[in-house]
């Protein structure tokens, strides 16, 4: 199972490899790719040093251009193709139907890779993509159980890659269109969800309220941690009960379902954060690296250690982690 | 325009599936969607009724399309999307990519729903060589790209736009529904059916925000296009979609079917504002939040 990290900047590049990732993904700094924050992601400059340090350690580079381009913008995503092609990556990670046939058409050898993005759950979807385009690998959204994703990986024409840990959709990916309802601006459209500039900090006598684009997310009392207003993620009222009523704050773990990942035939295991420390990709590749090593080796006898889940969570949203739709009670 | 009524997205009693499309039959839609598009579990009208209602529908002259389910999780919804698919009777709206690969493979024309992600031309011509004869645009795109897409379209494509509903923003594995009732997906108990527009989700100061329908989310509001109709007909739109709602679907039918009829009055949301269950928007059209809403909007 190969080991698939995140670097929104050169730093978290260089902390993922040298704590063990097998491929760092990235993306360009712009609406191309679905982390498309300010401060975050690659020149043309750092992305050649992203390259070049990869490449002398022996580990691939894979490019994240998975938004949604509409007809004026078409250039953009085209454009972000071939700068990645000309330097050489060793993977683009593709989502729109109109930007694979482009990839594929100019840059026939170059191995792509569908994006989660692409929203893609059964191998009819997968084999689409795989006769059209001729893709590698494809990246499962987080809605299968474990035993739908074996389901999949056993009809699939190319290798599955799953997430193993990060911060949780809990929507399928491609399809979700509440930031857009929001806010104007989609994971699709924009690359980013929930984005902060439409996010406000609000004091009031009785604590905080944090809002997007003016709907209240959440309120939280004196004293209570206060977290990003990611909307899928707020306390509502449904019925006469105030809850989390989609999802708590918290991140996808899946330590301890490692074994049956590597059984059903798991070729890839993504970790969630380009837009994440530094910190964050040195730590949670070391907990990840360490574990996958351990899986591979003692088939038998793995178990999580108690100081990686407590690594983990110490980098989690709300300090809380989930099986999510892995594991079929959460559904 | 033609009108189109999409299919159910909510999970209604059978006599109530029954009766809406009695009634449907003399209404001024020329095209119909059918079928369980959200949730796999509802079954109470199964494939071969949809068949027969269909069968019932296009004898009153209508156009009936099958609708596939739109997120595909369990080995059996993949087998009985094949069985949709494999049809003989009807044309069949692919919800998903997966829907796409199994027609084109049969030869079979096809149309895309709203969550099939058709963002530029480029994705719209390689569909279209494979088969897709109508898209639906998706609901978050406006008018500056739906004219851009309109501009390039190969020829003999239709375009559908989302015209009257509560917008499909989102699909999970999880049910919600199930959820705001403290039950697991795999013990529903069948909540949805106490909810015929779905569950009210408020944010903690009373604004009516989001809906719960089973395993997807919509937006509380209903989007509605009425006032852009002209700039609707004159960017070659050819199918207006409304979406059903539990009650005054037909009265919305008719109000599409007056406005498009007499272009020459400028149509004016109020009418229609009182046969919602609650609130309009149409931001997404004029490149806005989705939930926003301008009386007047300008392109």
């Amino acid at each position: 199972m190969e080991l698939v990290c995140p670097a929104g900047n050169l730093p978290s590049l260089k902390a993922a490899i040298d704590n063990g990732a097998d491929a760092v993904y990235v993306g360009f700094k712009d609406d191309t790719n679905a982390r498309h924050f300010t401060g975050l992601n690659f020149t043309e400059h750092s992305f050649e040093k992203a390259i070049d340090y990869a490449h002398e350690k022996g580990r691939k580079v894979f490019v994240a251009i998975n938004t949604f381009p509409q007809p004026s913008g078409f250039k953009r995503w085209k454009a972000a193709v071939d700068r990645a092609a000309e330097f050489g990556v060793d993977a683009l990670i593709l989502a729109d139907i109109g930007v694979l046939d482009y990839a594929r058409e100019h840059w026939p050898e170059m191995r792509l890779h569908l994006s989660v993005q692409a929203s893609v759950t059964s191998a009819e979807g997968i084999g689409f993509y795989h006769q059209n385009f001729g893709i590698r690998r494809v990246v499962l959204p987080r809605v299968l159980s474990v035993r739908q994703v074996a389901h999949v990986i056993s009809q699939s024409p190319v290798p599955v890659e799953v997430f193993g840990f990060g911060s949780l959709c809990v929507m399928v990916e491609g399809r979700c269109l509440l930031s857009s309802y929001v806010t104007g601006r989609s994971p699709n459209t924009y690359g980013a969800c929930s984005p902060a500039s439409h996010v406000r900090w609000e004091e009031t006598e009785g604590g905080t309220n944090t809002r997007l684009n003016n709907v209240l997310i959440d309120h939280y009392a004196e004293g209570e941690k206060a977290g990003y207003p990611t909307l899928c993620k707020g306390r509502f009222q449904v019925g006469e009960n105030t809850f989390y009523a989609i999802e708590e704050p918290t991140s996808l773990n899946t330590l301890s379902l490692l074994p049956e990942l590597r059984d059903i035939g798991v070729s890839a295991i993504k970790v969630e954060g380009r837009q994440r420390s530094p910190a964050y990709a040195a730590q949670v590749t070391a907990v990840m690296r360490a574990a996958i090593d351990d899986c591979l080796l003692n088939t038998e006898s793995y178990q999580p250690k108690a100081q990686w889940m407590q690594e983990l969570a110490e980098v989690s949203e709300g300090s809380q982690t989930t099986l999510g739709a892995y594991h079929r009670p959460w559904q | 325009m033609k009108l189109s009524i999409g299919p159910i997205q909510y999970f209604w009693e059978r006599q109530q599936v029954l009766c809406f499309y009695q009634q449907v039959a003399d209404s001024p839609a020329e095209i119909i969607y059918l079928g369980e598009v959200i949730c796999s579990k509802r079954r109470l009208v199964k494939t071969k009724d949809w068949i027969a209602i269909g069968e019932e529908l296009r004898q009153s002259g209508k156009e009936v399309i099958l609708s596939s389910l739109t997120l595909l999780e369990a080995a059996s919804e993949t087998g009985a999307l094949k069985k949709l698919c494999n049809n003989e009777d009807f044309m069949v709206e692919a919800n998903d990519i997966s829907a796409v690969q199994l027609l084109s493979a049969a030869g079979k024309a096809f149309v895309t729903g709203p969550s099939v992600n058709i963002y530029n031309q480029h994705s719209l011509r390689l569909l279209a060589a494979k088969g897709l004869k109508r898209w639906v645009l998706p609901v978050e795109l406006g008018l500056k790209t739906l004219a851009d897409m309109q501009a390039a379209r190969p020829a003999g494509i239709e375009t559908e736009v989302f015209a009257l509903g509560r917008l499909p923003l989102a699909y999970s594995a999880r049910c919600y529904t199930a959820r705001s009732h403290n039950l697991p997906k795999d013990n529903c108990q069948f909540k949805c059916l106490d909810y015929p527009d779905g569950r009210m989700l408020k944010t903690r100061e009373n604004q009516e925000f989001l809906i719960l329908n089973g395993t997807q989310t919509q937006s509380a509001l209903t989007h509605q296009v009425l006032e852009k109709l002209p700039e609707l007909a004159k960017l070659g739109v050819d199918v207006l979609r409304i979406s059903p709602q539990s009650s005054n679907t037909l009265e919305i039918i008719e109000i599409f079917d007056s406005a498009r009829k007499a272009p020459e009055i400028k149509p004016t949301g109020d009418e229609l504002l009182k046969l919602l269950p609650a609130g309009a928007c149409n931001g997404y059209l004029v490149g806005k939040a989705g939930l926003d809403y301008e009386v007047n909007p300008a392109a």
